[in-house]
């Protein structure tokens, strides 16, 4: 069996931000473990540029941050196992782990950073009537497959979905010569990022067909067309607004689920809406030691809140090893009230709180001219105007710890107010 | 009338903007709907020469993979993007490359260049 202090599981930006900050805060024995040949993970396909906004404040693309990240840990002297997949984990932190050159391995953890990321729902996940035939795919396996190993996947391409991945996806395969044909979405709004509706589709003329979806897909190697139609409020098809667009294949970019296998096998409790651990302040899951950052707790559209809360992660990870984090039975909750579908953390010791507690949500709906507003239990103590907040753009709320110092706090809400209620 | 409805994309909030067209004012642009100046000046560029850097690959030998992530260093005007990608695509380098690296330089004369967004070895 070996032992280590912290062991990393995933070499994405969570796991190589969490490593990083460990070992900035006195954790020494550190491993990263990655099924992957290379650190990065999903970063590595996102050519395009648009991350490190607000940590960098530059526009990097997803292989330049994921390498400031890489080269940082290098110079840490962090370990690394790659090629390396992680089987099992149980409540005791103990890990079963495989590889060709060590072959199969135990290893005994302290703790232990959950960083595996998502995946990507597939056509089984959302059952579309119609043939099997080749020329359906993800478009995250779409942007591989371009991207990293240079194979274009058609020419004449649906996507369904409008999620940022279709969205980038829909101008990469426009400037590698295909023709998008159209972006159909489900939903009457857009889960993307608005800066990706206007880079990527309406440069590029792309029709945007919200409250529409996939019914049927035809051919019977290849795909040759699928038959779009338009949805009516409870989402069904609206018969005889069927339009068949002749293609050669279809991407579908219907959402990512935190890759949770490993979870469930150390006995970690998830939550229903994130899909993900439950975590609280400390970025701890249910079970004592073991924590969990970025996608694998839910899924973030900008990679700079998953580098912030990875960070967090890696730190108290390296506490808990000193014996610094308190167990507490005194907890506050995290309440998502109307309007709001999840918070992370779901749980708050306020004994661990350093100066402030990150709130990070997801709101239902779009709203326009809205504010949130923060309850300690029914007192109101904070309200912060919005502009606009959609379910594609993930809102962070501050919290100053001195509110659970002053008195005792059961539960903390949020709630969308709209303008003139 | 020279007149176009816009979001602004300089930062998550994006505004909706109304451009027209407006010689009596300096930037030769009336904008509204904007919240703040640099939605703005993002209009008017938009109006006068818009610009995106491209983020794509070129072919690579010697690497682990044979696709090396590239991108323009600046951005370059929106209608020469489908000029700059046929170049970039008849592009072929060898492994090692380091991130920076010149890959194309000064593209269609306009003083940007291709450069690297990713260190690849030699296998
Ligand atoms: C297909 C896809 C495309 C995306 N595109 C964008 C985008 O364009 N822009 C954007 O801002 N965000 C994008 N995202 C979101 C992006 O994933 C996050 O911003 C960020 O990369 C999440 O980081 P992470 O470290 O949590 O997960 P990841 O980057 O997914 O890293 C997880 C790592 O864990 C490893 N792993 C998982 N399970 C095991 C195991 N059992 N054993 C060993 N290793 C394991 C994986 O190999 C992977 O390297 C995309 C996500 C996906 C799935
Ligand atoms: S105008 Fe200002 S506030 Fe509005 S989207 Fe642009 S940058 Fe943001």
């Amino acid at each position: 069996m070996l032992n280590y202090d912290i062991v990393v599981v995933g070499g994405g930006p969570a796991g190589l931000a969490a490593a990083i900050e460990a070992k900035k805060n006195g954790a020494d024995h550190i491993v990263v473990i990655d099924r992957e040949y290379e650190l990065g993970g999903i970063l590595q396909q996102c050519i395009h540029n648009g991350f490190g906004l607000h940590i960098f404040k530059e526009e990097l693309t997803g292989p330049e941050y994921a390498e400031r990240f890489i080269d940082e840990l290098k110079e840490m002297n962090i370990e690394y196992k790659l090629d390396t997949m992680v089987l099992h984990i149980n409540k005791d932190k103990q890990l079963s782990v495989i590889n060709t050159v060590d072959g199969f391995l135990k290893i005994q953890a302290k703790a232990i950073i959950l960083a595996m990321g998502c995946r990507e729902r597939t056509r089984g996940a959302i059952a579309i009537p119609g043939s099997r035939p080749v020329g359906v795919m993800t478009a995250g396996t779409a942007q591989r497959f371009i991207n990293m190993e240079g194979y274009m996947v058609g020419k004449k391409v649906v996507i369904l979905g409008s999620g940022d991945i279709g969205l980038i996806m829909a101008r990469r395969l426009t400037l590698e010569g295909a023709k998008v044909m159209a972006v159909a979405e489900l939903m009457p709004f857009s889960s993307g990022l608005t800066r990706n509706i206007v880079q990527c589709l309406e440069d590029y003329n792309i029709p945007l067909l919200l409250s529409h979806t996939v019914i049927d897909i035809k051919g019977k190697e290849r795909v040759e067309s699928v038959v779009i139609s338009k949805v009516d409020e409870n989402r069904k098809p609206i018969p005889g607004t069927e339009i068949e667009y002749e293609c050669d294949t279809l991407l579908l970019s219907v959402g990512l689920i935190p890759e949770n296998e490993l979870s469930k096998s150390a006995g970690i409790k998830l939550a229903q809406v994130t899909g993900g651990p439950i975590v609280n302040e400390s970025m701890e899951t249910t079970v004592e030691g073991i924590f969990a950052c970025g996608n694998v707790v839910h899924v973030h559209d900008l990679v700079d809140w998953v580098t912030e809360e990875s960070k967090k992660a890696g730190k108290n990870a390296a506490r808990f090893i000193k014996k610094e984090i308190k167990p507490s039975k005194e907890i506050v909750k995290t309440i998502p009230g109307e309007g709001i579908s999840y918070i992370v953390p779901h749980i708050i010791r306020s004994v661990n709180l350093e100066e402030t507690v990150d709130l990070f949500m997801r709101v239902k709906n779009v709203y326009k001219n809205a504010k949130l507003v923060v309850k300690a239990d029914e007192e109101i103590i904070k309200e912060i105007k919005k502009n606009y907040m959609a379910p594609g753009e993930m809102e962070q709320l501050k919290i100053p710890s001195s509110l659970f110092k002053e008195k005792q706090i059961s539960e903390i809400s949020v709630v969308v107010i709209k303008d003139g209620e | 009338m020279d007149t176009r409805e816009l979001v602004c994309i300089i930062c998550p909030i994006g505004c909706r903007m109304t451009v027209v067209k407006d010689d009596y004012v300096s930037l030769g642009y009336k904008v509204t709907g904007n919240t703040c100046n640099r939605g703005e000046a993002y209009a008017v560029k938009e109006m006068t020469n818009p610009t995106r850097v491209i983020p794509t690959t070129v072919k690579i030998k010697n690497a682990q993979l044979n696709r090396l992530p590239v991108k323009t260093n600046a951005p370059v005007p929106k209608g020469l993007i489908f000029e700059c990608m046929n170049i970039i695509n008849k592009v072929e380098v060898e492994a090692p490359v380091r991130l920076g690296d010149i890959i194309i330089e000064n593209i269609l004369g306009t003083g940007i260049d291709v450069v690297a967004t990713k260190t690849m070895e030699k296998i």
